[in-house]
Formats: structure tokens, C-alpha cells, sequence
């Protein structure tokens, strides 16, 4: 086949010169602080507080997504109900809208005087300019990524995996667990990951809804805008790679775990 | 087995069932008697699965009933039915071991009725004896050749220890030396557990050779039952001649207790009906008669080997499709050569 | 069965044993349509109330305001920069990759994955290292006069970053499905390698190469966080229409920020529309995953 050489040349030399050279700034830029400093920015309350906000609030809102991910492919697999074509559809508006208007929309609902904020008010519980209100950004980002991945997997289960099971003597409930879920598993996984690896660092939907509160709701990719904006390249940057970092880490470890539940359950 | 279950006599009574618009059962009924093996004989889209599907109770029947030991099974979970059904495709739970898959069945039993773990890892052991993959409980079903894979099916149906077993073209994902080791190794099984069986085939050798009794279905009815003998020598309907074996169809006049084909008779009807007929006469059912006094005559247009005999294509003026005959005699007819033909058997039936 | 006095359409045909019980459907299908309400019907639905608040006058007003309009060029200028140049890279990666085995190729793919997992934030400040006044090039290009950061190119430059693999991951596995048997078929009739790609290749893809457009096109013009760390946000020049809303919603100017809002949120609407007919039309032409 020919036009490999030009093909190659092209994404290899477009990847180096817009994410790879630029990402190697990065780390370059970072390593030339010095590891005394780096190791004091990067293990500072804040820059703490923020990492711990960031990641936890990113795992939380992904497993939020694995329940009610999982409820609505079941729910579009297997059900006929009006409008299900719609709503298909529109599982992926998270995709498509930009985040800044999620953002802005999430903080006319939930802020202390929002639709919904003035009304949760009275009852005490606030979640705009909280940590409930980055997690509702985190879940609406993240909210695609499982359906996507399970709903495929749902629908081309073999209809007779269940009924096999049924006739064996097993309740609905059994058959579900313990023959539709687990072929799934690895499908889940892979959506938790990509849900997880899109709000960690979420940007655009957060910080509108977050109140930016140091320690309390700020965000790790806050702190990076904040150091710009004191012209701190050097300090901008650790934080940069810390967080990549650890998201790296954390998603290597989580394909991993995926790759041997697929071998285990016979995928290879 | 330790103590044979009780197999029970299941009664199919009308069985109706529509698919939008197709009617894919019209009214079948039949009865299965206890310890019978029974194979559901038919082309596709006759209704034989959906047959089978009633009676599993993974669907239901517009109208009739299907009762196991004289109980409708309407009133009957799934559980309660106590089905063991081997899927087409075996679908074998791929996530969990052989041992598992057999297993599944008794450990999803209310804890009052399970066994407890050493008897059910016996009863595993001993199944899998009994479809002789002695050892193989660790394994996945990745790592089964296709027969294996059918028989840890077998053995997980079997682990129920269930009033009826039901087989979808069991050996339909085969290939055909597996499939014919296999076969013989379910007859021995059969007669060893005697199980009420029914099975679905396509394949008429297959249920000829297998079964006690063969029910015919086409077009969402039953054409006949019986044995493999009785459908075989005395088909009742024009579809079970043609689809039991091969035969050649011949368009025929029925008078005077004779049947006339292009102005002369060529077999003899036996009762005494008139008008327009079919006579089907299978290849080997034809004998080359050189003085042509009576039947058919035609020219030899080819001759070709057919397994342990030859075959001649027979063109017969008056006929669209050349006759296939056997040729049973040492001296085989030239090609070319004009040819008599008496017909020794055949079956005719008015009216088609 | 129990099942029986629901309608006919809520029962797989002739499947009796994998239906839910009505009580199971009906809570699982209210907590789905109940959780999707919530995070998508109503935030979509409060962008357009918001926008609407003070009648279609204001509204059309702050749509038609000079700053407003020029974000409105710019994102489209933007977008007709970097999604273009993402066909070309994507299309020629894809070719690549899929057509051919080579050693390192599981490392390339994840390469051109990489910026899915790289926050957005983190897109744009790679680029202020690079070419801001105090980074690496940022003394050379001064003295040259070269405005990257705070200008256009920055603006490019790091959308061209945040949707690099869109293309490339739709193309991919659509690719692989489909094979070499055409191209070599046509390259064995003596047709010629670019003469292969235009007649056979592009006409087998072009669906999935528009639904990569699709899917790069409504993030480029949606992308916030990485433009809004190298624009410098100076209103009328380099705002595109995120970073606008965003200027509009801190001088509590609402109606005019959520009316910007809306446009974009269309353009999400729009973009919806067409995948879903891209997918409902032309299933069997797409990437078989429907991965992002």
C-alpha cells in the first residue's frame, strides 16, 4: 500500500509540533524549578487541597455515571418507550455543548438564588459555590462516556444467555447479576476511565459553578490559571505535571485492571 | 445419575402462535410420552423452534395449552417447569468455569432446596463422567472444541435434573463427523437416563436415525407423526413423501383404481378415486423394464455415481423434470439409450 | 403472566423470559429519564429561558452587540482554520495507521489519543511556556514582532491541541474494518496511489470523516478552557464566542451572556441532529465504535 511515508510524515511531524514539543515545554519548564521546589508547591495545602478536590470529586462523579450509566442503556436496550430515539439522541449533548454554557446554566440552576438553588435554600442544603455543585458539572461532562461504552455491549448480548439461565432456576435478579453484569464489566470500566480521565480536568463547566473558594472548591486546574496570571510559568507548570501525573497513573492503573477482567472473562 | 428423575408425559394441545402478521404455529397438537424420544422434524420457518419455545415457557401461546404431567404449564414458573434446554449456539456462560456453568442451575436454588457445596461439586464430577469430559471443571468455554462446548450444555441441563429435556438442533453447529460420533453417543445417553426428549432438526437422517417417533411440521402444522419407519414407508402427505428422502413427482390421472400418466397407466392407485393426482416415486423405487408394456418411457440423459450406486436422469415426455432413478441392476443403460420404467412403490395423493 | 395487560409494544415478541417486571421498568425507566432531566433537559432548557428573560428585543439586541459579533467571526475563523487542518492530519494518521503495520504503531495511536486525557487548561499552558513573553521562543518572537499568545495563532494552536485525535479515532477503526482487498484491488488495475485514495478510499469513509468533522467542529468552537488561558481575553479581538459568555456572566450582564450561550447551544443541538442522522442513516458507513 502505498502513501505510508507521506501519511506518517504527516501526523507524526503535526503530533510533535502541536502536542508533543509543547507537552515537553511542560515537563522541561517544570523540571527547571528545581526538585526542593517542586516538592514544596506541589505537597502546599492549596495546591493539596486543590489535587484532592479535583481527583475525588472526578472519581466520585464517575461512579455516579457507572450507576446511572448503566440504568440508562439498560433502559434504551431493552425498553420501547415514546421518545426513546430522542433520548438516545441526546445522551451526547454533554459532547456537544460547549462547557461554558453548561457552566453558566448549572449556575442559573444551583446557585443560592438559581431555580433550583432557591429552592433547596430553606431546606439548608446548598450546592452551588460547593463541592456538590463540581460534581454536578463532573457527572453532566462524564454523563456519555458509560452509556456509550455499555450500551453496544448490552445490545448484542445473545438474547439466550438469559434465558438459559431462567430455565437453570434463576431468579431475574441472579440472571442479572450474575450473567448479564459481568460480560459488562470490562465495558464499565473502560467508561468510568474515560468519564474519569474528562473531569479531572474539567475546566470550562467547574469554575462558574464552583465559587472558587481556596481549600474549599477550588479546583487544580484553577490554581494553574491563578499562577498565569501572576506571570509563575514555573509554578503553573509543576502543578501542570503533577496533575498529569497522577491522572496518568490512575488511568494506566485502571486499563490494566480492565485488560485482565478481559482476559479473565474469556475476551482475549 | 444417581435415581433416574421422574420423566414426565408432556401434552401440546392446539398450540397456536402468530408473529405480527405470520402465523407461525396454526394448532399443533401433540403428545410425548414419558421416557420418549422425540425429534421435531421440518424446513425452516415450519415452526419447529417456536414449537420448542412453548413448551421451555420462554414464550406463550396465543391459544391451546401445553400440559406437563396432565399441569398446565401456564401455571408454572420457569423454575417449576424444570426444563433442561441445550441451546443451538450452547450458550455456555463464558465467564465462569465448566464447573461453574454446570453448577449454575443448582446453586441458583432457594437456600432450602440447595445442596450444599461438596454434593454439588459431586454431582458435577459425576455429570461431567457422564458426558465423558471427565477433569475438564476449570476449564472456560474459550478453551472447548465446539462438541465439548455441546456437552457441558448437556451436562448443565442435565444438572437440574429436569421432567423434560429439550434440544435445539443440537448438532446444527457442528461439523459432520462430530455430528455423526454425537449422535450415537445421545442415543446411548438417552437410553441410559431415559429423559423425555424432544429435539428440533432440519435434517431428516438425523431424526430417522435418533428418535422413537418423528413429527413433521410444515407451514406451522403438524403433517404426521410416527415412527421413523411408518413416515418413512407410509408418508401421509405429499410433503412428508418429498421431504423424507428423495422423490420424484409425477402429475397423474387416478381412474379406475389406476394411475394414468400421459394416456397409460402407470402404477396401480389401489382405492378406488378419480381426478387429478401426484404420484411420488423415490429413485430407487423405479425398475428398467426394456419391453415398455407398461409405465413410463423416456431417454437417458445422464449417468452419474451417487454413493454406493449410479443414478440415471430419466427425460420423460410430458414431464418438466427429468426422473432421477437408481439404477439397482449390473448392467447400467447407456446414455442415450430409450428406456422403460415400472414402478415397484410409490405413493399417490389425490387432489395435488 | 402478569405481563400480559401491557401494551404490545413494551413485549419482546416471543422473549418472555428476559422482560423486567412493570414495577422494575417503570422505576428503571423514571430513574433514567429522571437523572437525564435533570442534567441535561433542564440546564439546556434554563440557557434558553435566561436568554429570553427580558423578551426577544434584548435578546436580539445582545446577539447583534459589536463585541458579540465579533466573537461570533472569530469563532468561525477559528474553526475554519483548525478544523480543516485536523482533516488533513486526521485523514493522512488514519491512512497511516491503518493501512499499514509498522513497529510502534500501538505507541503512535496512543499519542494521537493523548490530548483526551491532557486538560484543557493544561492545552493552553503549554503554549504560554512556549511563545508567551516569558517563554521559551517568547524573546525571539517579540523582537521579530510575531504575536502568538493573546492573539489568533495561540487561539489556533491550542484548539488544533484540545481536538487533534477527533478525526483520527473516528477514521481509525472504520479503516481497519474495512480493509486493504479495494485499494489493492484498484492499485492491481494499474490506478495510482493518490488516484486509490480519492476513487476508492475517500468514498468508502466519507461518512465517518463527516462525522469526525461534526464531532471537531462543535468542540472547536465550543472550547473554553484552553482558549481561555492563551486569548488574554481582549474584548472584540481575541474573545472567541466561550470566552465572551464568560466576560458577559462575570459583569452580571445575563441576558446577554446566555444569549451568546444559546447560539453555541444550537450549534450543540444542530450538531446532535446531524450525528444522529449520520447514525441512523448511515450505521453501516460509520466507525463501527461509537466511541469518543
Amino acid at each position: 500500500m502505498p502513501g505510508f511515508g507521506l501519511g506518517f510524515g504527516i501526523i507524526v511531524t503535526a503530533l510533535s509540533l502541536v502536542v508533543l514539543i509543547p507537552l515537553a515545554a511542560l515537563v522541561l519548564k517544570a523540571a527547571g524549578a528545581g526538585p526542593e521546589e517542586i516538592w514544596a508547591l506541589a505537597t502546599s495545602p492549596r495546591v493539596l487541597s486543590a489535587l484532592r478536590i479535583s481527583f475525588g470529586l472526578a472519581l466520585l462523579a464517575a461512579a455516579v455515571n457507572v450507576v446511572f450509566g448503566l440504568i440508562i442503556a439498560w433502559v434504551l436496550v431493552r425498553y420501547d418507550f415514546l421518545g426513546r430515539r430522542i433520548i438516545d439522541a441526546a445522551v451526547d449533548l454533554p459532547f456537544a455543548l460547549p462547557t461554558a454554557v453548561a457552566g453558566i446554566a448549572l449556575a442559573a440552576l444551583y446557585a443560592p438564588n438559581g431555580w433550583i438553588g432557591a429552592l433547596l435554600a430553606p431546606l439548608g442544603v446548598k450546592v452551588g459555590y460547593t463541592p456538590a455543585g463540581i460534581l454536578m458539572a463532573l457527572i453532566f461532562i462524564g454523563l456519555p462516556f458509560v452509556v456509550r461504552t455499555v450500551q453496544p455491549v448490552l445490545a448484542e448480548m445473545e438474547a439466550e444467555l438469559e434465558e438459559a439461565a431462567a430455565l437453570l432456576g434463576a431468579s431475574r435478579w441472579k440472571t442479572i447479576t450474575g450473567v448479564i453484569l459481568p460480560p459488562v464489566l470490562p465495558a464499565v470500566l473502560t467508561g468510568f476511565t474515560l468519564a474519569f480521565a474528562r473531569a479531572v480536568g474539567e475546566y470550562g463547566s467547574v469554575i462558574f459553578i464552583a465559587g472558587n473558594i481556596p481549600m474549599v472548591s477550588e479546583i487544580a486546574p484553577l490554581l494553574i490559571v491563578i499562577r498565569l496570571e501572576q506571570f509563575d510559568y514555573a509554578g503553573a507548570a509543576v502543578i501542570g505535571v503533577v496533575m498529569l501525573l497522577l491522572s496518568f497513573i490512575l488511568i494506566l492503573g485502571l486499563n490494566l485492571l480492565q485488560a485482565a477482567l478481559r482476559r479473565r472473562l474469556g475476551h482475549v | 445419575m444417581s435415581a433416574a428423575p421422574k420423566s414426565v408425559p408432556v401434552v401440546i394441545e392446539q398450540a397456536s402462535r402468530q408473529f405480527g402478521g405470520f402465523a407461525a404455529l396454526k394448532g399443533v397438537s401433540l403428545t410425548i410420552e414419558p421416557g420418549e424420544l422425540v425429534a421435531l422434524l421440518g424446513p425452516s420457518g415450519s415452526g419447529k423452534t417456536t414449537l420448542l419455545r412453548l413448551i421451555a415457557g420462554l414464550d406463550q401461546a396465543d391459544q391451546g395449552s401445553i400440559l406437563f404431567d396432565g399441569v398446565d404449564a401456564d401455571t408454572l414458573s420457569l423454575r417449576d417447569r424444570r426444563i433442561g434446554m441445550v441451546f443451538q449456539s450452547y450458550v455456555l456462560f463464558r465467564h465462569m468455569t465448566v464447573a461453574d456453568n454446570i453448577a449454575f442451575g443448582l446453586r441458583a436454588r432457594p437456600r432450602a432446596t440447595r445442596p450444599p457445596d461438596s454434593e454439588i461439586r459431586r454431582r458435577v464430577g459425576a455429570l461431567l463422567d457422564l458426558v465423558q469430559l471427565p477433569g475438564l471443571e476449570a476449564r472456560f468455554p474459550s478453551q472447548l472444541s465446539g462438541g465439548q462446548r455441546q456437552r457441558v450444555a448437556l451436562a448443565r441441563a442435565l444438572a437440574i435434573e429436569p421432567r423434560v429435556l429439550l434440544l435445539d438442533e443440537p448438532f446444527g453447529a457442528l461439523d459432520a463427523k462430530v455430528r455423526k460420533d454425537l449422535r450415537a453417543w445421545l442415543r446411548a445417553l438417552h437410553d441410559q437416563t431415559g429423559h423425555t426428549t424432544l429435539f428440533v432438526t432440519h435434517d431428516q437422517e438425523e431424526a430417522l436415525e435418533l428418535a422413537d417417533r418423528v413429527a413433521i411440521l410444515n407451514n406451522g402444522l403438524l403433517e404426521q407423526v410416527g415412527t421413523p419407519n411408518a413416515v418413512y414407508d407410509h408418508p401421509a402427505t405429499a410433503f412428508v413423501c418429498g421431504f423424507l428422502g428423495e422423490a420424484n413427482r409425477i402429475p397423474v390421472e387416478l381412474r379406475g383404481g389406476q394411475a394414468i400418466f400421459d394416456g397409460s397407466p402407470v402404477f396401480h392407485a389401489g382405492a378406488n378415486t378419480s381426478g387429478s393426482g401426484a404420484l411420488y416415486v423415490r429413485p430407487h423405487h423405479f425398475h428398467f423394464d426394456i419391453s415398455g408394456a407398461t409405465g413410463l418411457n423416456g431417454q437417458v440423459e445422464t449417468v452419474r455415481r451417487h454413493g454406493a450406486i449410479q443414478r440415471a436422469e430419466v427425460a420423460v415426455r410430458g414431464l418438466a423434470r427429468k426422473l432421477d432413478v437408481d439404477i439397482l441392476s449390473a448392467v447400467a443403460p447407456a446414455v442415450g439409450e430409450r428406456v422403460g420404467l415400472r414402478i415397484t412403490c410409490g405413493h399417490i395423493f389425490a387432489g395435488t | 403472566m402478569s405481563d400480559a395487560s401491557l401494551p404490545a409494544a413494551a413485549l419482546p415478541r416471543g422473549r418472555l423470559a428476559r422482560q423486567d417486571g412493570a414495577a422494575a421498568r417503570i422505576v428503571l425507566i423514571a430513574l433514567a429519564l429522571g437523572f437525564l432531566a435533570l442534567f441535561l433537559a433542564l440546564p439546556l432548557a434554563i440557557v434558553f429561558i435566561e436568554a429570553l428573560a427580558r423578551g426577544w428585543q434584548a435578546y436580539l439586541g445582545a446577539l447583534a452587540d459589536d463585541d458579540a459579533l465579533a466573537a461570533i467571526r472569530l469563532t468561525l475563523l477559528v474553526a475554519a482554520i483548525a478544523v480543516p487542518l485536523n482533516v488533513v492530519v486526521g485523514v493522512a494518521g488514519a491512512w497511516a495507521i491503518a493501512k499499514h503495520e509498522f513497529r510502534g504503531k500501538s505507541l503512535l495511536v496512543s499519542l494521537v489519543d493523548l490530548p483526551i486525557s491532557v486538560s484543557p487548561v493544561i492545552a493552553g499552558l503549554v503554549y504560554v511556556l512556549l511563545f508567551g513573553a516569558q517563554g521559551y521562543f517568547g524573546r525571539v518572537l517579540a523582537s521579530y514582532g510575531v504575536e502568538i499568545i493573546f492573539a489568533l495563532p495561540g487561539i489556533v494552536l491550542a484548539t488544533l491541541f484540545v481536538t487533534f485525535p477527533f478525526i483520527a479515532r473516528e477514521l481509525i477503526p472504520h479503516m481497519q474494518a474495512l480493509g486493504n482487498a479495494e485499494e489493492e484491488t484498484a492499485l492491481t488495475l494499474g490506478a495510482s496511489g493518490w488516484r486509490t485514495f480519492c476513487m476508492v478510499t475517500l468514498p468508502n469513509i466519507k461518512w465517518s470523516l463527516l462525522y469526525g468533522v461534526l464531532l471537531c467542529n462543535a468542540r472547536a468552537m465550543g472550547e473554553f478552557g484552553a482558549v481561555a488561558v492563551v486569548s488574554g481575553k481582549i474584548r472584540g479581538l481575541t474573545t472567541t464566542m466561550p470566552l465572551h459568555v464568560e466576560i458577559l456572566y462575570n459583569e452580571y450582564m445575563s441576558v446577554a451572556a446566555f444569549a451568546v450561550a444559546s447560539l453555541l447551544a444550537l450549534l450543540a443541538l444542530v450538531t446532535l441532529a446531524a450525528k444522529s442522522f449520520l447514525e441512523w442513516r448511515y450505521a453501516d458507513q460509520i466507525a463501527a465504535s461509537r466511541r469518543h
